[in-house]
This record gives structure tokens, C-alpha cells and sequence, in this order.
């Protein structure tokens, strides 16, 4: 860990203004201070936002309004949250452990970084921590990576939960930076590697997340589906939302979002309209996986994660159909 | 008659000692005395001790796979704030001592042998600047001498030698009862590597006080690491003194020293003040001790009868090239089941990656489990039940060396397991029950792990007031040898717990068996019966009744025609302290001493995704006496734990390339967390075994894991008709074989 200095902002324009001077932003620290241990994250500087005030949960028209503080433990638990939009609860509890939970923030956890092991060993060639040292992942133990998504110079998944059902629900992060505000929908928020895989997502210097918004509920049928080595505290190997909406035997609505398939959060609206007004059955379903899949790419280890997909999205649409 | 208190143990002590006291504490399920420490956060553990002065070292780990260090660029780092020194001295170990080794592990740092090897230590007067410095402290290298080491076993080219730690059993003509059998199963497996995880990471302060060194460190067997370090270190090892009273947990990664113990001395000794060095859980993973992958074929011969007439168990390890430790994996098989025409061997490949070295129940933890897969193959080929081809393949006497069994509770651990288990409700095809959309399956294995004892000596003082201490630096390593030491002390001089005091883990008092092999019970605990047994004599003089005529109960003494006296009286103002000591004689070799049990396992594998989850285990187990009826069984249940971590996650990811280790923290190196572990039933088969031990006890710690993934595998065979020969069985080797989740297979649905 490199000496840092750590302040407390007292509000969101306190922390615009530290960041602006090339302050990193600090919530939870789940990640961040694992990377800062090892050293693949240098900050000099840390400013706190733990004291802005961004930390509750307000009703906004017909959707809500979930403060970039508010923690994924209090998140999963609010009754409007588990009520109208469970899949994001669903999501929450499949990920970390309660510990865990209690400390990570709703704008922190969207901001997770990747689990590739050669990301965390400065040891080790990575595009992303050390652009232009290579991707030892490629040809490396490369199980848990990404078969979507993926570039020459990088192919590490988004490794977490909730965004993926945050995806599927339409959320828009709320930011705010030296431009000014914005409104960035999830299915914008991330980004995929290309030749810059440094950046996740398209947060600009000195923009912080102050919220993410839900649109108005669904009345569908949500399930988050997460496959993985063990029952609980481990990333998922392939995760699925799905919120569904049948009418007449035939699925009306359909939204679909994958976790640790892609370099990011994966929603791919031609799988939707596949579903869209059919009637559920596994011919189906497998339709769906072959256009969700058409453009995957196994590096050896994860090639099992191609069928997987496929099958986890069998299980979950039988689920999520049943009526 | 007594048997003289430092003989060889050449004798089954079958006076049975024990079941003729009368305190009656010998075997309850009491709690252990420290526990309340620990789980208040109040036992001192290794990096706890506050020590004035002391400051913080991080080791530095080489980030190539093989070369010599060339230079290093103290300069570098020196002038940041806080640091003190860079330490790189030839004395620094590049390796850590095998179990028992009681001399120094190959040293000379500057030789890169593996990847992530230690070649410096920081120190600092934080540990946060200790830990930056040793990120950025330049090192150059160059090429090692010599052609380059592989990194894979599976490399072409690699070197693949004879072990010379065990020696290949050969009867008969395998061959030729395979071409004979009426049923053969000719198989191959593999296991991955595995580490200890132990929870507590490996930490050592050294202080030095003129020429004596004093550690405070997380070890296992403390009278060897004594040894280990004055070798290091050029010492005597009368100048060293250990002090480890809690350990958090070892399974095997603390059995010799490792880099930081070293290093810290070294660099306490340079600076002239304390120095502490606690390593990372990746450094743990990276530079500690692996349990060897393993590659095994099993061939098993039957007559049409089902039973074996020819055994072969083949195994490829690997380890450091002139590393003597090789993974005994066949070492339960020579014993377990019948075969005369045989063939059980294991080579060892030298390949560059950490030291692999003993991780609990070297040997049959991997072993075990593969043979009872390959049981379980053989089974079906013949179409009985699995338990049933068990109990047809016992022999009445070791195959090949025709050595008696000390004893043997196989049986009746398959059948009361069974029972409790519920076994006869399993379907004996694949694919027969469903309960949603998950598969449901059992599955059985058999468990055997061999029982050792390892010389041991113990203190036991019965003071002027009629309590007793005991003392031994035997080390507890959260098994509880605090509890079975204190019980054996206060059964034999009839004492309750609150009058017995248990003071371990520090190299002041009589060297204990230390704790590994699952010794450490019956060694240390013989030694400290019979450090009662002679305080009895010389009570039963005082009292003026035979020795065989007394008895001591609450602190009473009585006997023949004495009147019953107080202890304290007998006393009259004096202590006792005798010390009790025990060898290994001609038991160990006249009688195959081994600890057996069962595993059943009902798993649930998912039929769209592969995943397999546990949902309940019953172990049988019989080792001779219980000591204690909740640590044993806690032993039991942890072994079962790290059963299921085996089966189906647990598994080392090295990158081929260079042999770094991939996953080398808790987040990747999947053990199984609360909600993979199911409600675990465990049976306690009483039984007396003179031969294993004065005791009657056999070896526990490590009986849980021998066998019990296979009983998982082969749970996951008869729920969704997948054999995977493979370990861990995670969903990808699965999923591939899986039938259609769509179609209505299932005969009975739950």
C-alpha cells in the first residue's frame, strides 16, 4: 500500500471539488483497499464520501431513487425494493457475504473491478492494470473469464451481481461531475474493453455517482439465476436475470441481463425479441441461447461457460414462465 | 507388574490402564479449557505478543519462476520513511522444513527455484511501510545454471524419479488376475493440489537476548522446529526457545519452519531488536507447503464372487527436484483390502513450482478417495452393493506382508453407518430421483488412515495441594490437546478438571509428539499417563497399598486396608513431578495399526447446470478409546468438511507457463463456506486398541477426510449418472454428460 492521504468530504460538492484535484473517491473501500494492498491501485489521495448524505432510498415518480451510498445490505432489504423489484434484492444476497454486504455501496459496487487473477498479481502482463504489458489471462488459467465482450488486449468479466439485475430492470445512474450532471443508462454505464481496457466504465475524471434511479415496476415475474463453484461467497461462473411478463400462455415482455459472461453486464435485445409473444418451451429457449451466444468465444478454460449459459438460461426461463 | 516409564513401546500395553480409574472424565465430551480465550479474542496468537520495540518485516517474493538474484537496490527503498533495512542473507531459507526434518530446509534465498519464492525481508517500523517497500524494492537476476525445470508434471521432458521415502509393493502378477478377473476396472484419476488455508497465517517475532533467540510463532511440532531454526541459523539448539501456546490451525503447513521465522531472526538479530514478520495469506499460498496433484490408476480384479484377486494403485506426484517428500497416496491401500496380486506405487516428477509437502492426511486423503471412486466403478461392474463389495474384500491379514491388524471397526462402520444413514433407501442405478431440478444421489466410501505414534515426553506435577499441572510443549493447534491431556491427567490421579492445569506449546517444558500425523493425542497422551502412573506408585506407597490397589477419585485416596486419605495429606506439604515418556517400539511394525470409518453422502446435482451441492453426511468412525467425545467428533466433522472441499471445489490453479499459483487467496481457492456444508451426523465407535497405544487410542485428527470425497463422487454418479474421474467435480467436467434437463428420466420423483 502506498502512503495516502484520506479526507472526509462533508457533502457531494465537497467531494466533486477534491476529486477535481485528482482525489479518488472512497465509499465502502471493498475493493478499492484490496486493490490498494496489492498495490494495483496507487491513489495518493482518498476522499471519503461516506459523510455526503447520499444514503437513502426516495420514492421518484412511479420508480425510485437509491442514493449512491445506500448500502447493499439496507438496499436488498427495503420493502419497496424487495416488493416491486426483487430481482435486484435477489441480486444483492447472491453476491459477497453479509459482511460484506453491510460495507459495499450501491455507487461503489457498479465501480467493482474485475476478479482476473492476473489484474490482482503485479507480477503478472495486464492491459488493464498496465496498459501495454500484454494479457497473461489469454493463454493464462483463464476459467472465470469472459466469452463476450472480449478484445485482444482484454478479456476479464464484470464479476458482479447487482449490476446485472439493474441492467435487466433499466436503471439509469445518476452522476454528477465537473461537466455537470448526467443520466446514463446501465446498459451505457459499462464498457467493453476494446484497445483501453483501464476503463470499466464511462465515468469521466472527477464524476461521481450520487444515485441510481428505477424505472416504474414491472409486475413481471423476476428471477436472478447465479451458477457458481460454491453455494455462497464466490462470483458467479454464469448469472441471469430475468423479469418476465406471460400473458395468455405466451411470454408478453421479456428482459434478460447475464453477469460474468461478458466484459460487462450483457443484455442483448435480440434474444428478447426472439421470446417476445412465443410460447415458452425448450426449443425455445435454446433458440434463445443460440443468438444470445452466436458471437461467443471460449480461451480454453472457460469454454464450458458457452453450454452453461445456455443451460442457466434454460433453467431460469422455465422458472420465470411457469405463469 | 509396570512396564518401565522411557521403554520402547514393543508391547501392547494391555493392562488397560484407563477403563480402571474412577474419576470418570476420561472420554466426555467436556469442553475445551481454552475455548472461552478463543472466542473471545483473548488467546495470544503468534503475531499478538506485544513486544517493546519490536518492528515489522515483509518478506519479498521473487517474481520469476527460476534464476539467481544478482543485485538488489537497497538504495531504492531505504530512503523511504519508516524503512530500516533490506535483509538478504545467505542463511535465509528458500524452501520450508518438511515435517520432522529437525535440520535446516535448503537455504540460500538467492537461488530462485519456484515462482514467488522469498528472497528478501523489509523491515520497518510499520508494517504499512514495511509492505510498500517490499513491493518496490528493485531485484535484478539472471539466468539460472542448468537446464530449466519444468512447470507442469504433465511436460514433456520431466524428470520422473523413484521417491525415496517409500518403496513400491509388489505380489503376484497384476497382469494376469486382470486378464483372469470375471470384473475389472483399469481406471485413471486425478486430484489437483490443495493448500492448508489454515486460518491463522504463518507469523514469527523473534527477539534475541545475548545468544538465545526466543520466537513467538505458529508451529506444530516445536522440538523440531528448534532444531530447524538453530541449524538455520548455526546455533545450538539449546539457545532457542519457542513459544506457541495457540496455534490457528496447521494442517501441515506449520509441521517444519517456513521463510518468516528465519528471516525475522535474522533480522532481529542484525538490528538488534525484535523483529515481526506475519506473511500475507498470498504469500501463505505461494511460498508455505501444496499438497501434490495427483495422477493415479486403479486396477481392480475380481472373481466372480466380487472378491479381489489383484490391486493396483499407481501414482505420479510431484515436488522440487531433491525434495524427499513424494504424496504417499497408496500408503492405505497396501492394507485396506484384499488382492494378493498386486502393485502399489508412486513416482514423483520434478517440476518448479512451491514445495509440496504434507497437508492433513498426507497420502489417503487423495488416495482414499480415488480408490473408493474406483471401488464404487467396481461395484456396479458386478452389480452388488458397494457396501457389500467392502466387506467381501477384507482380509484377515495384510496382503503381501502378511502383518496382523491391531484392530479394525470397518465393518461395523459400514453397517451402523448404513443404518443410521438410511442406505437402504438408495437406488442402485443412476438417474432415479429427482426433486425438482435436482438429481438426488448416494453414495458410500470407506475411510482408513494410518495411525502413528512418534516419541513423546510430558510433566505431570501433583502439587503439595492436591491439584496438577501438566507440561509439554506439544502444541494445540485448536484439537484440543489442552482438553485430552487435562482429562488424562485428571482421570488417571482422580482429579476434576478444575484441579488439573494443562500448560503447553513452549519449548521450556518436556518435548511433546507436537501435532501432525494425527499423533500428537496418543504420543503426548501416553507419556502423560504414565508420568501419573509413576505419581501413583508413589502415592499408593504413601497410602501403603499396592499400586494396583489404589484409587484415587475427587481427590481422595484409598486402597487395601488404608483408610481413604486426602491427596493433600498423603502429600504432607510436597509436589510429585515425574516425567513420562514414550518411543515408538515394535508395535508400529508387528501390527498394522490404522484408524477406519465410513462416509455416506446424499448429494444434489442440479440437471440444467451441473452444480452439485451436499446435502447430508453421516461418518461412522472407530480409533480406539475416544478421549473426548466433542473434540473427536469436532475432529471428525472438520475432516468430512475438507472431504467436501475435495470433492467439489478445493483445487491449486498454477499457471503452467511459469508455475505461479493463479487463485492464491480465499476468494478463488474455494473451501466450502457454511452454506456448502449440510447437517453432518457422526458416530463414535468405542473400541481398545493396546497395540496403537497405552492409551488404547489410535490417531483421529485426520481419519475424516480419507475417503470422504469419493463417498461424494460417488453420490454424484448414482444422482445423475456423470463419473467424473477428475477432482474437484466442478459443474464444467459435469455438465458436458449431464442427461436432457427436459426429459422425464426419473422413475420416483420426490
Amino acid at each position: 500500500m502506498k502512503p495516502f492521504t484520506l479526507d472526509h468530504a462533508a457533502n457531494a460538492a465537497a467531494a466533486l471539488s477534491a476529486m477535481g484535484q485528482g482525489a479518488t473517491a472512497i465509499a465502502g473501500g471493498t475493493n478499492l483497499v484490496d486493490l490498494m494492498k496489492l498495490q494495483v491501485a496507487t491513489p495518493e489521495r482518498l476522499v471519503s464520501i461516506r459523510r455526503t448524505g447520499l444514503d437513502s432510498i426516495v420514492p421518484d415518480g412511479t420508480g425510485l431513487r437509491i442514493g449512491a451510498l445506500v448500502t447493499n445490505a439496507d438496499c436488498a432489504a427495503d420493502m419497496r425494493v424487495r416488493q416491486d423489484w426483487p430481482l435486484l434484492a435477489q441480486a444483492i444476497l447472491a453476491g459477497a457475504s453479509p459482511q460484506l454486504r453491510n460495507r459495499a455501496t450501491t455507487g461503489g459496487n457498479l465501480c467493482q473491478r474485475t476478479r482476473c487473477g492476473y489484474f490482482y498479481d503485479t507480477t503478472q502482463a495486464c492491459n488493464k492494470r498496465a496498459p501495454g504489458s500484454g494479457c497473461a489471462a489469454r493463454d493464462g488459467f483463464n476459467r472465470i473469464h469472459a466469452v463476450l465482450g472480449t478484445s485482444d488486449a482484454c478479456i476479464a468479466t464484470y464479476p458482479g451481481d447487482m449490476a446485472v439485475a439493474l441492467l435487466a430492470l433499466d436503471a439509469v445512474v445518476l452522476t454528477e461531475g465537473p461537466f455537470g450532471p448526467r443520466q446514463i443508462p446501465l446498459a451505457m454505464f459499462h464498457r467493453e474493453p476494446g484497445d483501453d481496457p483501464t476503463r470499466d466504465n464511462v465515468l469521466q475524471p472527477g464524476e461521481l455517482i450520487t444515485a441510481v434511479r428505477l424505472p416504474a415496476p414491472t409486475g413481471g415475474t423476476q428471477v436472478y439465476r447465479k451458477v457458481r463453484d460454491r453455494a455462497s461467497y464466490a462470483f458467479a461462473l454464469v448469472s441471469v436475470a430475468a423479469d418476465v411478463t406471460m400473458e395468455e400462455g405466451r411470454i408478453a415482455r421479456c428482459a434478460l441481463a447475464f453477469g460474468s459472461l461478458g466484459t460487462v453486464p450483457w443484455r442483448d435485445s435480440a434474444v428478447e425479441a426472439a421470446l417476445v409473444v412465443e410460447k415458452p418451451s425448450p426449443a425455445l429457449f435454446d433458440q434463445a441461447a443460440e443468438i444470445l451466444l452466436r458471437q461467443a468465444r471460449g480461451f480454453g478454460a472457460n469454454d464450458f461457460k458457452i453450454p452453461l449459459a445456455a443451460r442457466a438460461l434454460a433453467a431460469t426461463l422455465a422458472q420465470a414462465t411457469k405463469g | 507388574m509396570h512396564l518401565p516409564l522411557s521403554d520402547m513401546y514393543n508391547q501392547p500395553d494391555e493392562r488397560n490402564l484407563l477403563d480402571q480409574m474412577r474419576q470418570g472424565v476420561i472420554g466426555q465430551p467436556l469442553d475445551r479449557p481454552e475455548g472461552p480465550l478463543k472466542v473471545s479474542g483473548t488467546a495470544t496468537y503468534a503475531a499478538e505478543w506485544r513486544i517493546d520495540g519490536c518492528v515489522e518485516g515483509v518478506l519479498v517474493l521473487a517474481g520469476i519462476a527460476q534464476g539467481q538474484v544478482s543485485k538488489i537496490d537497497r538504495d531504492a527503498v531505504l530512503s523511504r520513511e519508516g524503512v530500516i533495512a533490506v535483509i538478504a542473507d545467505p542463511a535465509m531459507t528458500r524452501r520450508p522444513a518438511q515435517g520432522m526434518a529437525a535440520k535446516a530446509p535448503q537455504q540460500d534465498a538467492a537461488k530462485v527455484e519456484y515462482f514467488g519464492q522469498p528472497v528478501a525481508l523489509v523491515v520497518a517500523q510499520t508494517f504499512e511501510q514495511a509492505r510498500d517497500a517490499a513491493l518496490a524494492l528493485p531485484i535484478h537476476y539472471t539466468d539460472a545454471d542448468g537446464d530449466p525445470v519444468p512447470f507442469d508434471p504433465a511436460a514433456p521432458g520431466v524428470k520422473v524419479e523413484a521417491p525415496s521415502s517409500s518403496k513400491p509393493v509388489e505380489g503376484g502378477d497384476l497382469d494376469q488376475a486382470m486378464q483372469n478377473a470375471a470384473f475389472s476396472v483399469d481406471v485413471e484419476y486425478e486430484t489437483p493440489g490443495h493448500a492448508s488455508a489454515a486460518m491463522e497465517p504463518h507469523a514469527t517475532i523473534a527477539q534475541w537476548q545475548g545468544d538465545s533467540l526466543i520466537l513467538h510463532g505458529s508451529y506444530q511440532m516445536l522440538s523440531y522446529n528448534v532444531k530447524e531454526i538453530a541449524d538455520c541459523l548455526g546455533l545450538s539448539a539449546d539457545k532457542v526457545r519457542i513459544i506457541a501456546p495457540y496455534v490457528g490451525g496447521g494442517f501441515g503447513s506449520k509441521l517444519g519452519i517456513t521463510h518468516e521465522a528465519v528471516a525475522a531472526a535474522l533480522a532481529a538479530r542484525e538490528l538488534g531488536r525484535p523483529v515481526r514478520v506475519v506473511m500475507s495469506r498470498q504469500q501463505v499460498f505461494q511460498t508455505v507447503m501444496r499438497r501434490s496433484e495427483t495422477r493415479q490408476r486403479v486396477r481392480l480384479a475380481a472373481d466372480p464372487a466380487g472378491r479381489l484377486i489383484g490391486l493396483g494403485h499407481e501414482a505420479l506426484v510431484s515436488n522440487l527436484p531433491g525434495e524427499k517428500f513424494a504424496e504417499p497416496v497408496t500408503q492405505a491401500t497396501e492394507f485396506l483390502y484384499g488382492g494378493e496380486n498386486r502393485l502399489l506405487k508412486v513416482e514423483v516428477a520434478r517440476i518448479s513450482r512451491l514445495t509440496a509437502g504434507s497437508v492433513r492426511a498426507p497420502g489417503e486423503a487423495v488416495g482414499m478417495q480415488v480408490l473408493e471412486a474406483a471401488m464404487d466403478e467396481l461395484a456396479e461392474k458386478i452389480g452388488i452393493d458397494p457396501i457389500e463389495l467392502r466387506k467381501r474384500n477384507l482380509p484377515s491379514a495384510v496382503p503381501v506382508a502378511g502383518t496382523p491388524y491391531s484392530s479394525r471397526m470397518l465393518t461395523q462402520a459400514l453397517e451402523q453407518g448404513a443404518e443410521a444413514f438410511g442406505w437402504s433407501a438408495r437406488q442402485d442405478r443412476p438417474c432415479q430421483t429427482r426433486d425438482g431440478d435436482w438429481w438426488i444421489g448416494m453414495g458410500v466410501a470407506s475411510a482408513a488412515r494410518v495411525n502413528m505414534m512418534v516419541p513423546a515426553k510430558a510433566r505431570v506435577t501433583l502439587k503439595a495441594d492436591g491439584s496438577a499441572v501438566v507440561e509439554s510443549d506439544q502444541t494445540d493447534i485448536g484439537t484440543g490437546s489442552y482438553a485430552i491431556l487435562g482429562q488424562i491427567a485428571g482421570e488417571m490421579l482422580g482429579l476434576p478438571m478444575a484441579r488439573v492445569d494443562v500448560k503447553l506449546g513452549d519449548t521450556v517444558h518436556p518435548a511433546g509428539a507436537g501435532s501432525g500425523g494425527s499423533f500428537g493425542a496418543i504420543s503426548t497422551g501416553s507419556a502423560v499417563m504414565y508420568a501419573c502412573e509413576a505419581i501413583r506408585a508413589k502415592l499408593a506407597k504413601a497410602l501403603g497399598c499396592d499400586a494396583d490397589a489404589l484409587v484415587l477419585k475427587d481427590g481422595m485416596a484409598s486402597g487395601g486396608n488404608a483408610p481413604a486419605r486426602p491427596l493433600r495429606d498423603l502429600l504432607n506439604g510436597e509436589d510429585i513431578a515425574e516425567t513420562g515418556t514414550i518411543k515408538p517400539g515394535k508395535t508400529a511394525k508387528s501390527f498394522s495399526q490404522a484408524s477406519y470409518g465410513a462416509f455416506f453422502a446424499e448429494v444434489a446435482v442440479h440437471a440444467f447446470t451441473g452444480e452439485v451441492r451436499v446435502r447430508r453426511m453421516t461418518g461412522a468412525f472407530g480409533f480406539g478409546r475416544v478421549l473426548n467425545a466433542k473434540t473427536a467428533r469436532s475432529q471428525c466433522l472438520g475432516g468430512m468438511v475438507w472431504g467436501i472441499g475435495s470433492a467439489l471445489t478445493e483445487e491449486l490453479a498454477f499457471d503452467t507457463r511459469d508455475g505461479h499459483l493463479v487463485n492464491h487467496d480465499l476468494a478463488e481457492y474455494h473451501v466450502p463456506v457454511h452454506a456448502d456444508v449440510p447437517a453432518i451426523e457422526v458416530i463414535l465407535l468405542e473400541e481398545r486398541d493396546a497395540a496403537a497405544s497405552p492409551l488404547q487410542a489410535k490417531g483421529v485428527g485426520e481419519l475424516g477426510i480419507c475417503g470422504a470425497a469419493g463417498a461424494i463422487a460417488n453420490a454424484v454418479y448414482n444422482a445423475c449418472g456423470v463419473r467424473v474421474r477428475s477432482f474437484p467435480l466442478t459443474l464444467d467436467k459435469i455438465l458436458p454428460a449431464l442427461p436432457d434437463p427436459f426429459a422425464s428420466g426419473a422413475d420416483t420423483a420426490l
